[in-house]
């Protein structure tokens, strides 16, 4: 798709809503910035709980953005290509965790996968696994909070990409996984990126869920935003510290692969 | 393209009637939260039943509404110093209660009005056969501690080193209720909460007394804040809690009386 330049200027009445928008977005995170204790940075910085969070939370959320991948994409392509009754209803559960409050997600992935849970209990009874308290459920709760993303990505992908290579690569005689593989992923390509950009960004932030189903315990389950709220309860200095590491970690990630992507989209 | 990649016309005024209607609600709301609150009172997460109880009592009678805001004492306090709107602070520790009187936040010195003590909570029946402290140190059992943070944690920290016991949590709960709840679901085998928790949880939680439990009593204290909307109003509710008749409705929902 092209879009011309003709007749797009910006009407000027839309300028000021937009300013304030931009402030509305910004200014907190000034705030956060004029309160931080600069002097005092590198001593927060070198604690040893800092950086263990810190691990943790990039291990969680690239295991999280993995499974998001690989459950994520085929259900995308299910949603954009299959046709059948009540599809508009399974797109709407689907972006559900994107409303949900997390800690809603983290009550219900507690029931269900908790040792007296639906599937827990089975789990639990028949192979002795509990997975609260683990980091196996960090990553549960990150992914059920971010998959959304990346579904909704690859599907928007999926349905703007042209459908007529697939059709061209048929009558060339080539197989549906032949041609999801060598046709459809290339062309979705930079789609898959942008998702799997937000899924990481948004399971590096998640906390309701995480603090519900997985417990907090450092080093094992305690990853950067439940180090930040718990030490915003006695020691605002280190949470303040801790956020800046978070938002500085998240700006990169954001800043660099969104730049990959768009490289990517416009070759 | 499909009529799903964008939304439908009709489905636009639909959105902006939800918008609007969701703004004047919450315009009604604000207002009334506003002028229909006579007391706002900060109260510890651990008082949050007993609490709604003395101010359902407390406005039958003076026809004073209090509202009230339940959460970690330590976190209340720092919303307190950074200038949220209360009349009263009920924390759950000196140690809360002095990070805002010590930033010059409390009218007055406050006043303990009860006491609580800490208590093993096992899911009912015990399934774990958790009998005393020594087996929280049971690296096989799964154990939920308060977080050193707030102020049930570190009365935890207290009686464990005044034990001489490592205990070996899975994890550090964000508050007292928190922790109850992990108990409550049997997701974990044995928590280190308060007495009244134990009794609030009702039949599906079973208390195990400390042997020693001075070490894990917290004072309790509340205070009237200064710059309060209604002092007035709140000191009659302080006055309230320390009544006969409040201090008979905290110890029937299991506090220590100073």
């Amino acid at each position: 798709m092209t879009r011309t330049s003709r007749g797009s200027g910006i009407p000027p009445v839309l300028l000021v809503p937009a300013a304030v928008g931009l402030l509305f977005l910004l200014l907190p995170l000034v705030g956060l910035l004029a309160r931080a204790p600069w002097a005092d940075l590198g001593e927060h910085l070198s604690d040893p709980a800092v950086l263990e969070a810190l691990r943790l939370s990039l291990f969680s959320a690239f295991l999280a953005t993995l499974v998001c991948l690989v459950l994520g994409v085929p259900l995308a392509w299910v949603l954009a290509r299959a046709e059948f009754r009540g599809l508009r209803l399974v797109r709407a559960l689907i972006t559900l965790p994107l409303v949900l409050p997390p800690v809603v997600g983290g009550v219900a992935l507690l029931l269900l996968l908790g040792r007296r849970g639906l599937i827990g209990q089975h789990l639990y009874d028949w192979f002795g696994i509990s997975l609260p308290f683990t980091t196996a459920a960090v990553v549960i709760a990150e992914a059920f909070v971010a998959m959304p993303f990346l579904v909704i990505a690859v599907e928007g992908a999926l349905r703007g990409a042209d459908r007529r290579y697939e059709d061209a690569a048929a009558t060339l005689g080539a197989g549906r996984w032949l041609i999801f593989r060598r046709v459809t992923l290339p062309l979705v390509a930079p789609g898959i990126s942008a998702g799997a950009v937000l899924c990481f960004a948004r399971a590096l932030g998640e906390f309701g869920a995480t603090i519900t189903f997985a417990g907090n315990f450092p080093g094992v389950t305690r990853t950067m935003p439940l180090a930040v709220y718990l030490s915003m309860e006695t020691n605002p200095e280190a949470a303040i510290v801790l956020a800046l590491v978070l938002l500085f970690v998240s700006v990169v990630v954001l800043v660099s692969l969104r730049g990959r992507w768009i490289s990517g989209a416009s070759s | 393209m499909s009529s799903h990649s964008r939304p439908s016309p009709r489905g636009l005024p639909a959105v902006a009637g939800l918008v609007i209607l969701a703004g004047a609600l919450g315009g009604c709301g604000g207002a009334e939260g506003v002028e229909g609150a006579d007391v706002r009172v900060f109260a510890a997460a651990s008082l949050t039943d007993v609490f709604t109880e003395l101010g359902q009592q407390f406005e039958s009678e003076r026809g004073t509404t209090v509202e009230f805001n339940f959460a970690g004492s330590s976190g209340l306090a720092q919303q307190i110093v950074e200038g949220a709107p209360a009349d009263v602070l009920a924390a759950a520790s000196p140690a809360a209660m002095a990070q805002v009187t010590d930033e010059g936040r409390g009218s007055g010195a406050p006043t303990t009005f009860a006491r609580n003590r800490l208590m093993i909570a096992v899911p009912a029946g015990n399934p774990a056969g958790v009998s005393g402290l020594e087996d929280l140190t049971d690296e096989d059992l799964t154990i939920a501690l308060c977080a050193q943070e707030v102020p049930c944690g570190a009365a935890s920290a207290r009686v464990f080193e005044a034990a001489g016991l490592v205990p070996a949590p899975d994890t550090f709960e964000r508050d007292v209720r928190a922790a109850l709840t992990k108990v409550e679901l049997g997701e974990v085998d044995a928590a280190l909460v308060y007495h009244t928790d134990v009794l609030a949880a009702g039949d599906v939680v079973e208390g195990i007394g400390l042997p020693e439990p001075s070490e894990g009593v917290n004072d309790y204290p509340i205070v009237l804040l200064a710059g309060a909307f209604n002092p007035g109003g709140a000191q009659e509710f302080i006055d309230f809690v320390l009544s006969d008749t409040g201090r008979a409705t905290l110890a029937e929902a299991g506090f220590d009386l100073p």
